[in-house]
């Protein structure tokens, strides 16, 4: 609440052209999905259209902000929208993350015959078994060779304290779990004014980032070629490479934004002691694809 | 910042307006319900007797699917949006919506997300035919290849009501004039802060369970595939955990506006204010763990159906609260009988027979008999049709003056309730008896023993359809040449709108009203 006036903003064509880049964008997707070789273009022209969009459309709120149009009001707007649209994406994590505590704890044995309705098991999938990680599907406990929806050869899981060290997700974590850190020394140090320490963390975070993701690369790369291991694995390539993968997009999002903040600051010395909202709402962002990664790690990995 | 709305076109692409985006939602609403109208009357004409007469099966899938899908996606949950574009800053004192651009980001891509929907129809192999529920294998191994389209269009819609509701959110908490306290926000305001709530968190998980189809249908998964130790139930599971909370998406702001009506006619103020805030809650809470009621059938573990069935007769509780707030509130009232309220009465009575109905359904051994027959649309429909649109359309008639300086015609509006009501129940009633009688949903033809009430219900539907097109006639015809509206427009309505003019100007509350 308050009493003072609010920046309501004139006409805007970035509204439209989003709405019309963005469609373009998925009609293309499901186009090109569909085999149509113009759906292809499509995408990516109306995805550089829609990037191109919203460059413009950040560009504008920085530039009114430091215009003094924000009234302390308006930012708190900016802080409530960012704040629920994290609570969207935890929602959308938790879709896979139920689907896979359905799949491990209820289907997977029901489809081996536990159960009020065991018996369909029996008639079903003779001879199928629970496991988990699932190595054998159904399909190939009744069809052997001949099936059409195999597991993978090895799985991701955890290897014992042994061979730890050697155990790229263990990597994986400490490096997000550091890049957390650095991140928050990053807004100590703007909110003390401290600007070359600043510069310093979020530079480190960023590379924190990018190192995650190639090891995630390689960790895909390696699934690939000699695990077996496919998004077309069974359920547990299907809940692997979904959760992990949705992972690493929204952490290349997230490293993106920061990289964004990190060129404003090193360029533009943008950001004050008291008004760094762009970076501290993608260090929430940052801290919660870390969240995200926590509950990976233990949920797909661990007890995987 | 300008005073007027700018000239042409443009206005319209480029708003940032409230009140303009509103209007957009609405018309947008009025066209898609008129669409989804149209489906409807193809499955009765089709329905209107045994037998294949007018459809082929293929096509009559797509109608029942296409219909369900832009009446809840395109017809009621853009009106209620609408609605709250043009209400909330005017009730709770704010000069526009948090974050106008965002705002009509959230309108613009409806048209496009539709329009991509809609030519799912003229696509090879025909528009989705799975039904609005699109349950897999039907959805995902024998879909038609429309179905990508599908599935990126619920994506892209999906995005604007996310955007819409962190919109509603950020204004009802961020913008309320001084003295707006929480408990003095009108119940529209509350209603559509829970629904908004709602919105944000289910939403997303509609979103995962199509990119999970995606990815079932194009990249190999395995998620609702058994052979690869996945389950179709976990579809059903995922589906109804977003489809129930959406069910309450497009109720409770319904409550909120014939919470608005009700004392307004009855000259009364409302009764238990604070009951019906914490009932909304209540009922938004108990939305997130009643979602396998829809699913009695497919072989829940017994203390599954336990729960769920209880669970779900929960809900009476804090929705029979507000039957009887509502009751209250006209009990030894000064009662007259203008369209809103017309309306807002048809909604308490029948809402609560689709809310009787609803408890049957919760039962959950006698769901065994229920599931999907015709019965279980009757249910939703009377929840949904004097729910959903006989609230929209009483808002409508309520705040159409204020909107547009113009009073409707008083009769017309009238004889548009009547058709409808008696339209409506001679429509859907007699589902109830052919549902009973075991006739199964989403089906073009059959057997004999349903005739006569199918052809009461088609002749009952095309009457609905028909007062529709009198709401339209009655609408355009206030704005185009109605008589002016006062300001107040009704007797001593409460509520910040009706203390500026009739039509509201282009701008109001640009510095906030004092509240006491």
């Amino acid at each position: 609440m308050s009493g003072g006036t609010y920046y309501v903003p004139e006409q805007s064509k970035l509204p439209i052209f989003a709405s019309f880049s963005l469609f373009l964008t998925v009609f293309g997707a499901a186009n090109w999905i569909n085999g149509n070789s113009y759906g292809t273009w499509l995408f990516f022209a109306g995805g550089l259209m829609f990037a191109a969009v919203l460059w413009n459309w950040f560009s504008i709120v920085i530039s009114e902000n430091m215009a003094g149009k924000n009234s302390p009001q308006l930012k708190q707007s900016y802080v409530i929208g960012m704040g629920w649209f994290i609570f969207s994406e935890v929602m959308f994590f938790a879709a896979f993350f139920g689907a896979l505590f359905y799949i491990r704890t209820l289907a997977v044995p029901w489809l081996a015959g536990e159960g009020d309705g065991g018996a369909s098991s029996e008639l079903l999938w003779p001879g199928f078994e629970a496991q988990w990680p699932l190595m054998t599907t159904p399909d190939m406990a009744v069809n052997g060779e001949e099936a059409l929806r195999k597991g993978p050869e090895q799985n991701m899981s955890w290897p014992g304290f042994g061979g730890l060290l050697s155990w790229l997700p263990f990597w994986n974590t400490a490096i997000l779990m550091t890049s957390s850190v650095t991140v928050h020394f990053a807004h100590t140090a703007i909110k003390n004014n401290k600007r070359k320490q600043f510069n310093i963390m979020l530079g480190l975070t960023v590379l924190l980032g990018v190192i995650f993701l190639i090891l995630q690369a390689e960790e895909y790369i390696h699934a690939y070629t000699e695990l077996g291991l496919t998004l077309e694995s069974g359920i547990y390539g299907s809940t692997f490479f979904m959760l992990t993968g949705f992972h690493g997009a929204h952490v290349t999002m997230g490293t993106m934004m920061l990289l964004i903040m990190w060129l404003r600051s090193v360029t533009k010395g943008h950001f004050k002691p008291d008004d760094n909202f762009g970076f501290e709402a993608a260090s929430w962002y940052w801290h919660f694809v870390d969240v995200v990664w926590v509950g990976l790690f233990f949920a797909v990995y661990v007890f995987g | 910042m300008a005073h007027g709305p700018a000239k042409g076109i443009t206005r319209w692409l480029y708003t940032t307006n409230h009140k303009d985006i509103g209007s957009m939602y609405l018309w947008f609403s009025f066209a898609m319900f008129f669409l989804g109208g149209i489906f409807a009357l193809v499955i009765r004409a089709e329905l209107f007797q045994p037998g294949l007469q007018i459809v082929e099966p293929n096509f009559f899938n797509q109608m029942t699917t296409m219909h369900g899908l832009v009446m809840v996606f395109g017809a009621v949950m853009p009106a209620f949006v609408g609605l709250a574009n043009w209400m909330i800053p005017m009730h709770i004192g704010a000069p526009d919506m948090a974050l106008p651009r965002m705002n009509n980001w959230s309108f613009w891509i409806l048209p496009f997300a539709f329009a991509m929907l809609s030519s799912t129809l003229f696509m090879q192999g025909g528009a989705p035919n799975f039904g609005w529920t699109f349950y897999a294998p039907l959805s995902t191994t024998y879909a038609p290849p429309s179905v990508t389209f599908f599935i990126f269009a619920v994506h892209i819609m999906g995005a604007s009501s996310i955007m819409g509701a962190i919109n509603i959110i950020a204004t009802i908490v961020n913008m309320r004039a001084p003295g707006m306290t929480y408990m003095k926000m009108p119940l529209f305001v509350w209603t559509w802060l829970i629904t908004a709530f709602l919105l944000i968190a289910v939403m997303p998980v509609l979103a995962g369970v199509v990119t999970m189809m995606l990815m079932d249908i194009h990249f190999g998964t395995s998620f609702f595939d058994a052979a690869g130790g996945g389950d179709p139930v976990l579809f059903q599971h995922v589906f109804w955990f977003f489809g129930h909370p959406e069910v309450y998406i497009m109720i409770l702001p319904a409550f909120g506006i014939v919470s608005a009506i009700i004392p307004t006619f009855a000259r009364k103020p409302l009764f238990g204010y604070a009951s019906m805030v914490y009932a909304t809650a209540a009922i938004a809470f108990l939305s997130f763990v009643v979602w396998a009621h829809h699913m009695f059938t497919v072989g829940l573990p017994i203390a599954g159906e336990l729960f769920f069935m209880w669970a779900t007769m929960l809900i009476a509780v804090p929705t029979g609260v507000k039957i009887f707030n509502w009751v209250a509130t006209m009990f030894r009232g000064a009662m007259t009988f203008e369209t809103p309220m017309l309306f807002s009465i048809a909604f308490v009575i029948l809402f609560t027979i689709g809310g009787f109905s609803g408890l049957m359904l919760a039962i959950a051994p006698a769901d065994f008999q229920y599931h999907d027959t015709y019965f279980v649309v009757a249910h939703f429909h009377y929840v949904l049709v004097p729910g959903a649109i006989f609230s929209i359309t009483a808002g409508v008639y309520y705040w159409l003056p204020k909107w547009c300086g113009n009073m409707y015609n008083e009769t017309m509006g009238k004889m548009h309730f009547w058709l409808a009501f008696i339209g409506l129940n001679v429509t859907f009633f007699p589902m109830h008896f052919s549902g009973l009688a075991g006739m199964p949903r989403r089906i073009p033809d059959y057997n004999m023993m349903f005739a006569d009430w199918n052809m009461i219900s088609s002749v009952g539907a095309f009457l609905f359809g028909a007062a529709q097109v009198m709401f339209l006639y009655n609408v355009i015809a206030t704005i185009v040449s109605g008589k002016k509206a006062t300001d107040e427009v009704w007797e001593n309505p409460e509520g910040l709108e009706w203390t500026v003019a009739s039509p509201a100007p282009y701008h109001t509350f640009s510095t906030p009203p004092e509240l006491k």
